[in-house]
């Protein structure tokens, strides 16, 4: 092999300068607009109009930022996205790891039928207007437990961790059951401990999803401002587009009246932007070893 | 020693009995379990299941105030107006298009990716390039779409300034407001968020082929380029047929955040798709029973499409899937 490196052939000078300029081309268009919007959000909002804003604030600022997150909707709504990424991510972790030990069970009598069960309700779907009837029925429309509750365990994170303790040694278990442990303590005593790199990709997979849902809140929680989440109020700017329509524009636009600073649209929608993102991207390098970790477990092994 | 078989023999004649005794005991051992399990099934069943029985509103003319049981029965009325209704054909294409131009685009840069990432023999150039282009797939659709009116805005987005510096254009484009084009930027926005999270899969596959093929190949003469083609894509091929086919599946299921928030009203017509015709044609103009109609087609075509595609990929000698 090292003598190849040495005679490098024309078919390998090639390849590696086709490899190397792709693979930067695609880190530059993935990694550009990130950056463009973070130089928008600490710009100032005029200037910005101007055009020319790339990759570095020409006129620095932390106004933008400043009007947004004293808003108290937007404090608000920060409030409850944490509270439902972190309840989420706990009962959900918790729930599923209990039930996927329970159908690992070779014994347990119901572990054919309450998986199939499972397994189904990845093929079904009751629609749109059913699952708000239901919701609605159940009491959850203007409710923040509907950002917890409907989710609780689903098919694929129990398929996934269910592959994982099927893979435990099973002498463990049997010695703990020898030594008299019942099943809830051999769960939590033994299996949870176990079970750490799956349970922190399945946390990890809940934790994004409820970070980026904005859907539920749309569809069962938009006529309590309460309950707002941050990617709700990210899209009702975006929805209102480059018009001073929305409510949180009209507010921000005259509480910069009559101060020497302004605030657009554009420069509403970058901040949030950032406020927004800035959670993933600062835990994402950390954690991407357990994501990539997940989809293999999910998709190859299973 | 005569004794023991005794039992056996009784055994032998009341095996029914017996085996009911031994249901019920081997469940007030497994009690634990139970308590463990069923609360959460009786939760799957109430968020999954009864739904489901919500479809019976399709077959109504609901009307909001009365229960389910006082409403006026319409047969397929609902399913009429709806193969009636030329928008019906509209979504069904627009779904159908962006669909096929997600699934092919997406799994053909991701194949390249793939190829490109195990390619390239810095380790720090690679583990970072691959950190980078998972990114985008973490980030909610919101916030992408944010990035993508501004990338394409006509007011200094990205794309139009270097278009104008190459020349290419003389004024900058609206893109987001020219109706044809709509799919072709759902297409490319979804390559830029997945395009390195979808790569994972197959650099998983790559990573599986036996070494000892490339050295085969070497000695025989074969050039890197060669290699690629003639070793590592077909070895690849397998899993590349079963994506294929499991994503065809999905065809009417994927797709709704991206549309809605990239959507506006110059290009609706190429933009909607079903949950978007439920939500404009059903919820807010207060025809709930159409709009369960038109979620009860989707589906039941995605289950068949589901199970069509996993009967193929277990022709196809693949029996993982169901």
């Amino acid at each position: 092999m090292k003598t190849r490196r040495i005679h490098r052939t024309k078919e390998d000078i090639i390849l590696d300068f086709v490899v190397y300029t792709s693979l930067i081309f695609l880190v530059i268009i993935t990694l550009y607009p990130f950056l463009n919007t973070l130089a928008v959000s600490f710009n100032d909002a005029l200037d910005s109009s101007k055009g020319g804003i790339y990759l570095w604030p020409r006129k620095f600022t932390l106004y933008n930022y400043r009007s947004l997150l004293s808003r108290q909707q937007i404090f608000h709504a920060s409030l409850i996205s944490v509270l439902r990424t972190v309840l989420s991510t706990l009962f959900c972790t918790f729930s599923t790891a209990m039930v996927a030990y329970t159908l690992s069970r070779k014994e347990f009598v119901f572990r054919k039928l309450f998986s199939f069960i499972y397994v189904l309700t990845m093929y079904i779907d009751g629609g749109l207007i059913p699952n708000y009837f239901l919701i609605r029925n159940l009491g959850l429309t203007n409710n923040f437990w509907v950002y917890v509750l409907p989710g609780l365990v689903t098919a694929f994170n129990l398929i996934v961790i269910r592959t994982y303790i099927n893979g435990l040694p099973e002498s463990l278990i049997e010695s703990a059951r020898v030594d008299g442990a019942g099943e809830f303590t051999i769960f939590t005593r033994i299996v949870l401990p176990l079970c750490k790199p799956v349970l922190a990709t399945i946390a990890l997979f809940v934790a994004v999803a409820n970070w980026n849902a904005w859907f539920d809140t749309f569809l069962y929680n938009s006529s309590n401002p309460q309950l707002s989440t941050l990617q709700y109020e990210l899209m009702k700017v975006l929805q209102s587009a480059n018009t001073m329509t929305g409510s949180l524009e009209q507010a921000l636009a005259q509480a910069a009246t009559g101060s020497m600073q302004t605030i657009t649209p554009r420069a509403i929608r970058a901040t949030m932007t950032v406020i927004v993102t800035v959670p993933i991207a600062v835990v994402y390098p950390f954690l991407q070893r357990y994501f990539v970790h997940g989809l293999t477990l999910g998709g190859l092994k299973e | 020693m005569k004794i023991p078989a005794m039992p056996r023999l009784f055994a032998k004649k009341t095996p029914t009995l017996a085996g009911k005794k031994s249901f019920w005991q081997t469940l007030m051992k497994q009690k634990v379990l139970l308590f463990m399990s069923l609360p959460f099934v009786i939760h799957v069943i109430i968020f999954k299941y009864i739904p489901i029985w919500g479809w019976v509103l399709a077959f109504q003319n609901y009307w909001p105030g009365k229960s389910i049981f006082d409403q006026i029965w319409v047969g397929f009325d609902n399913f009429k107006w709806l193969f009636r209704d030329p928008v019906f054909y509209q979504v069904l294409r627009n779904t159908l298009a962006m669909s096929i131009i997600q699934l092919a685009f997406g799994m053909v840069s991701s194949i390249i990716l793939a190829l490109i990432i195990n390619e390239v023999r810095l380790v720090f150039f690679k583990k970072t390039a691959q950190t980078i282009s998972y990114l985008p797939h973490f980030i909610s659709w919101v916030v992408a779409a944010n990035l993508i009116r501004d990338a394409l805005s006509t007011d200094g987005g990205i794309v139009n300034e270097i278009l104008l510096k190459l020349h290419i254009i003389k004024e900058p484009i609206m893109f987001l407001g020219i109706p044809q084009l709509f799919w072709w930027i759902i297409g490319a926005s979804h390559v830029w968020k997945e395009v390195g999270w979808g790569a994972i899969i197959y650099l998983a596959a790559i990573a599986s082929v036996d070494p000892n093929l490339y050295e085969a190949a070497t000695i025989d003469g074969a050039g890197r380029l060669r290699r690629i083609w003639h070793v590592t894509l077909p070895s690849i091929q397998p899993i590349i047929v079963i994506l294929l086919v499991m994503n065809m599946g999905y065809l009417l299921s994927s797709g709704f955040e991206q549309q809605y928030l990239l959507q506006n009203g110059r290009v609706i017509d190429y933009a909607r798709v079903f949950t978007i015709y439920e939500l404009d044609y059903g919820i807010k103009m207060m025809r709930y029973s159409f709009a369960t109609a038109v979620g009860i087609f989707r589906s039941v075509v995605s289950l068949v499409l589901v199970f069509g595609a996993n009967y193929v990929a277990k022709l196809l000698g693949q029996e993982r899937l169901l």
